[in-house]
């Protein structure tokens, strides 16, 4: 890890969330011996250099209706993977996107995109979307549907001299 | 699946587009993030607590990528034999380094992350889980990602 003895604590004690209070960056300082303005600087430091790369809410995409995730997967000529995985990514529907080797003879496909939806009826139809706008350089896909969340807990962050702690870490759930 | 009682309403939806990112690192973040939204500082404050209560919302905070702190992330496979399923859930799920894993629909039918603080840890895990299960884990770290920033439309 990358980061100072400072960030670190910072990292630990806002992992789990911010308090919901008027000024959860004070609470967060004061409950290390920090100002409230080094912990906004600091965070908006790593902020900068990616190390946070948002702050904000992360909905639960069951509670909020949208049940069905298929992970799908596309064999993407090599030439054209870069320039149609970022457009695949840009796709409001897609969730996470990457470009990954494939296994072959098991697992031809290169390009993943995460598509949630209501049912997976509404998934199949966003999924023709990416086959229309992949065209003839897509030589097959397949789709993954999630039967089954058997854990989901987030990077284990070992705090010094402490027990265990959780980072939560946008993963590709 | 689970059920969940409270049904988020119109104003909870619009919190919840709204703030997947650019929470205001300021000394009343709250209140800046309600003025945008025409909400009072204390209601925004209520109605995310309560979302975070009924899980609408995981977790509200920043979000942390372990590759930019020098850790890292894969994609792993396994083919599990649907008579050790459940044993072999178990066995991965016990690793520390296992930060999400799905069951899906295929013959690779176990999906799984690996979140390590070291890049090395990455290969030592996935050769442990190896070793104990006597399945091949399959490898898929990622090559490049296409990020244009979070969303889901509640």
């Amino acid at each position: 890890m990358n980061l100072d003895g400072t960030d670190r604590r910072i990292v630990e004690a806002t992992q789990s969330g911010l308090p919901f209070v008027a000024q959860p960056y004070a609470e967060i300082a004061s409950s290390l011996g920090l100002e409230e303005g080094e912990v906004i600087d600091r965070l908006a430091a790593m902020q900068a250099r990616g190390v946070v790369r948002r702050i904000g809410v992360a909905p639960n995409h069951y509670a909020l209706g949208m049940t069905s995730n298929g992970m799908t997967v596309w064999d993407v000529e090599d030439g054209m993977a870069s320039e149609l995985g970022a457009r695949v990514g840009q796709l409001d529907f897609v969730s996470h996107c990457y470009l990954r080797p494939r296994t072959l003879p098991l697992w031809p496909y290169n390009l993943f995109a995460m598509v949630h939806g209501s049912n997976q009826s509404e998934v199949e139809e966003k999924r023709q979307v990416i086959v229309s706008l992949l065209g003839p350089a897509c030589r097959g896909n397949d789709t993954l549907y999630s039967t089954r969340i058997l854990k989901k807990t987030g990077l284990r962050l070992a705090r010094k001299g402490a027990g265990v702690s959780t980072v939560k870490v946008r993963g590709e759930g | 699946m689970k059920t969940f009682d409270y049904q988020p309403d119109s104003t909870d939806r619009r919190i919840i587009n709204a703030l997947q990112e650019g929470f205001p690192l300021s000394s009343h973040p709250y209140a800046e993030a309600a003025a945008d939204l025409g909400l009072s500082e204390s209601e925004l404050i209520e109605r995310l607590a309560r979302l975070r209560k009924v899980r609408a919302i995981t977790r509200f905070g920043p979000f942390f990528d372990a590759a930019a702190m020098g850790g890292a992330f894969c994609l792993c496979a396994m083919n599990v034999p649907a008579g050790r399923f459940e044993a072999v859930t178990e066995q991965v799920n016990a690793y520390s380094q296992v930060a999400h894993n799905y069951e899906r629909a295929h013959q690779l039918n176990m999906w799984f992350v690996l979140a390590t603080e070291t890049p090395e840890g990455i290969e030592a895990a996935a050769c442990a889980i190896e070793q104990e299960t006597g399945l091949e884990v399959l490898r898929f770290p990622k090559l490049e990602e296409f990020y244009i920033g979070f969303r889901m439309v509640a």
